[in-house]
């Protein structure tokens, strides 16, 4: 990056932060409204469909709605832990998408330690809860946050098992170098072990995006993990207190972080922007419309996993609690501790195998 | 660069501020979210530093696991705040040693570093060339020099965890858990009893426990 004076990067860099916020909220926006769609379309109901053309505009008018009413503030509260717990949450949940890479170039921070960073942040999404809940001054919501926080802390064991697997196969935690080393055929793509060398990491890679992709619908307490607001026995769990603004923070956050689930999936598994095949007749091409294609690929793949969230969510039974549990701890916990185990002899032993290279 | 200097005041103040805050909250939970506080902008000054793999560990090991235990307990209890006050006094002074110990070796291992000596063989490795990142340098360190510490150390955090599932486990009678394999592998023949019931037969208990 050049640095000519601090002032100039820093203007650059605030610039740069802005642009991807409204990216991301731009397309919740709409993802938001494509998940309300696709959850009606599954029951068979037409979705929200009467602000702006197809309900187009049904997110800006929630949106509108959320910020004219009433911040409503229990009297028992704890004024300040419970309006800094929507804070954290929305914070946590942008500030995420920093180090992850949009386009060849287009990352705000392109430090060394992306993926720690993205599970540190994510890590972190539990503070929102957890305080919120607690903050609130009342059984559901208390309640309600332990739960999450538990589920979170939880999945989270098995989420940093899979990324370990996908570290050993790449060796880097440099978020663009990671995404960069999967260009290529589609083969390239860790899912399917990363090179045709090592295309027997297939049968070990392609169940790690499954429980990834299990393990992040946990992490963001989407159905059918959606205990912590399971409404016929917490109401609605930590939110029960939260009204306009705070709600809405909350509510963004959330959908920021399964949308950032989606991206992670994308830039582990499955080649991040690189389209399944050589790229090599764009090199004449301008960078900037390069990227800007590249970035389209990227962004379709986002919403291919945001869909098939959604269709998660509209098709799959909630779970019990102890079944969570069991499923976390006993199921996935071993198979991602085995399959690190594997990933990491095979990436010692495949030299003698294939020879160096 | 002034960037810099002001990141570095800026989560200096906070750290000490939110450590001051920890001891002084009146609410034990208020006390854990200082710490949080203080962990976080610690892990700050560590990227400062140029070791972003230690402040990021920091955050998920510290932060994200631990603390979140802490907060946990912390807000289950049912504490008695005044109870909580009243050994202030008294253990003060211990508290006053410990910090002025701890006080005592930073300065030491600053004045030292300072002046160019290492606290150990190889102390401080630095990252040699521009290819090796920081999380290389440490693996390169942890698994040759110290992997016998480095072994110890995940030993006793073994036993440790298996001491506290031994104290923990209780292995009650009677409760119903639900065995998912068994749930599966039912089919007709192990789930269902056909019973040929004959006119004006009445059906007793027995034919259908089976």
């Amino acid at each position: 990056m050049p640095a000519q004076s601090p002032w100039l990067w820093f203007g650059l860099a605030v610039g740069q932060i802005a642009l991807v916020l409204i990216w991301v909220l731009l397309s919740l926006a709409f993802l938001l409204w494509g998940d309300r769609k696709i959850w009606a379309g599954v029951q068979m109901r037409k979705g929200p469909n009467v602000v702006g053309p197809f309900g187009l505009f049904q997110s800006f008018a929630d949106f509108l709605k959320f910020v004219l009413k009433e911040i409503v503030i229990p009297a028992g509260a704890d004024k300040f832990v419970f309006l800094l717990a929507p804070l954290i949450s929305f914070i946590l949940a942008f500030g995420a998408w920093a180090v992850v890479p949009l386009a060849p170039g287009w990352v705000v921070a392109d430090i060394n330690v992306g993926i720690l960073y993205l599970f540190a942040i994510s890590s972190l999404g539990v503070y929102g809860i957890i305080m919120g809940g607690w903050a609130s001054n009342s059984k559901y919501p208390f309640l309600g946050s332990l739960r999450s926080a538990a589920q979170m802390v939880s999945y989270e064991v098995s989420i940093g098992f899979v990324i370990i697997t996908v570290i050993l196969l790449s060796g880097t935690m440099h978020l663009s170098q990671l995404v960069d080393q999967q260009k290529g055929w589609i083969w390239n793509w860790y899912v399917f072990g990363g090179g045709l060398k090592n295309l027997p990491l297939a049968l070990v890679m392609i169940p790690m995006a499954v429980i990834f992709f299990i393990s992040a619908l946990a992490e963001t307490n989407r159905p059918p993990f959606d205990l912590p607001e399971a409404e016929s026995e917490l109401v609605a769990g930590y939110q029960v207190e939260y009204s306009s603004t705070p709600y809405l923070l909350f509510m963004i956050g959330e959908y920021s972080n399964i949308v950032l689930m989606c991206a992670m999936i994308a830039v582990l598994f499955f080649g991040g922007w690189n389209p399944g095949f050589p790229t090599d007749f764009m090199a004449s091409w301008s960078p900037t419309l390069q990227s800007f294609l590249l970035f389209l690929v990227f962004f379709a793949k986002i919403i291919f996993f945001f869909f098939l969230f959604a269709m998660a969510k509209a098709i799959v039974p909630r779970y019990r609690y102890d079944q969570l549990m069991r499923l976390g701890w006993k199921v996935f916990l071993p198979i991602t501790g085995i399959a690190v185990v594997l990933v990491g002899g095979y990436r010692v032993f495949s030299p003698l195998l294939w020879g160096q290279g | 660069m002034p960037l810099q200097a002001i990141a570095f005041y800026l989560m200096a103040a906070v750290t000490i501020a939110a450590g001051l805050g920890v001891v002084s909250a009146r609410n034990p939970v208020h006390s854990v979210l200082f710490l949080i506080t203080a962990f976080f902008s610690a892990a700050g000054l560590f990227v400062l530093l140029g070791a972003e793999f230690l402040a990021m560990l920091l955050v998920v090991v510290y932060v994200g696991a631990v603390a979140v235990l802490f907060l946990f307990v912390v807000m289950m209890l049912d504490i008695d705040f005044a109870a909580l006050k009243q050994g202030f006094a008294r253990y003060m002074p211990i508290g006053l040693v410990v910090a002025g110990v701890l006080v005592l070796e930073m300065i030491f291992v600053t004045v030292s570093v300072a002046n160019g000596g290492k606290a150990g063989p190889g102390a401080t490795p630095q990252a040699s060339g521009v290819d090796i990142s920081n999380v290389e340098t440490i693996g390169r360190v942890l698994y040759t020099d110290y992997a016998y510490f480095f072994e110890a150390a995940g030993m006793v955090l073994l036993v440790a965890m298996i001491g506290a599932i031994v104290l923990t486990l209780r292995h009650k009678p009677g409760v119903k858990r639900q065995n998912i394999g068994a749930q599966v592998a039912r089919g007709p023949k192990t789930g269902m009893t056909i019973v040929d019931i004959g006119s004006g037969a009445s059906v007793d208990e027995g034919s259908l426990n089976q």
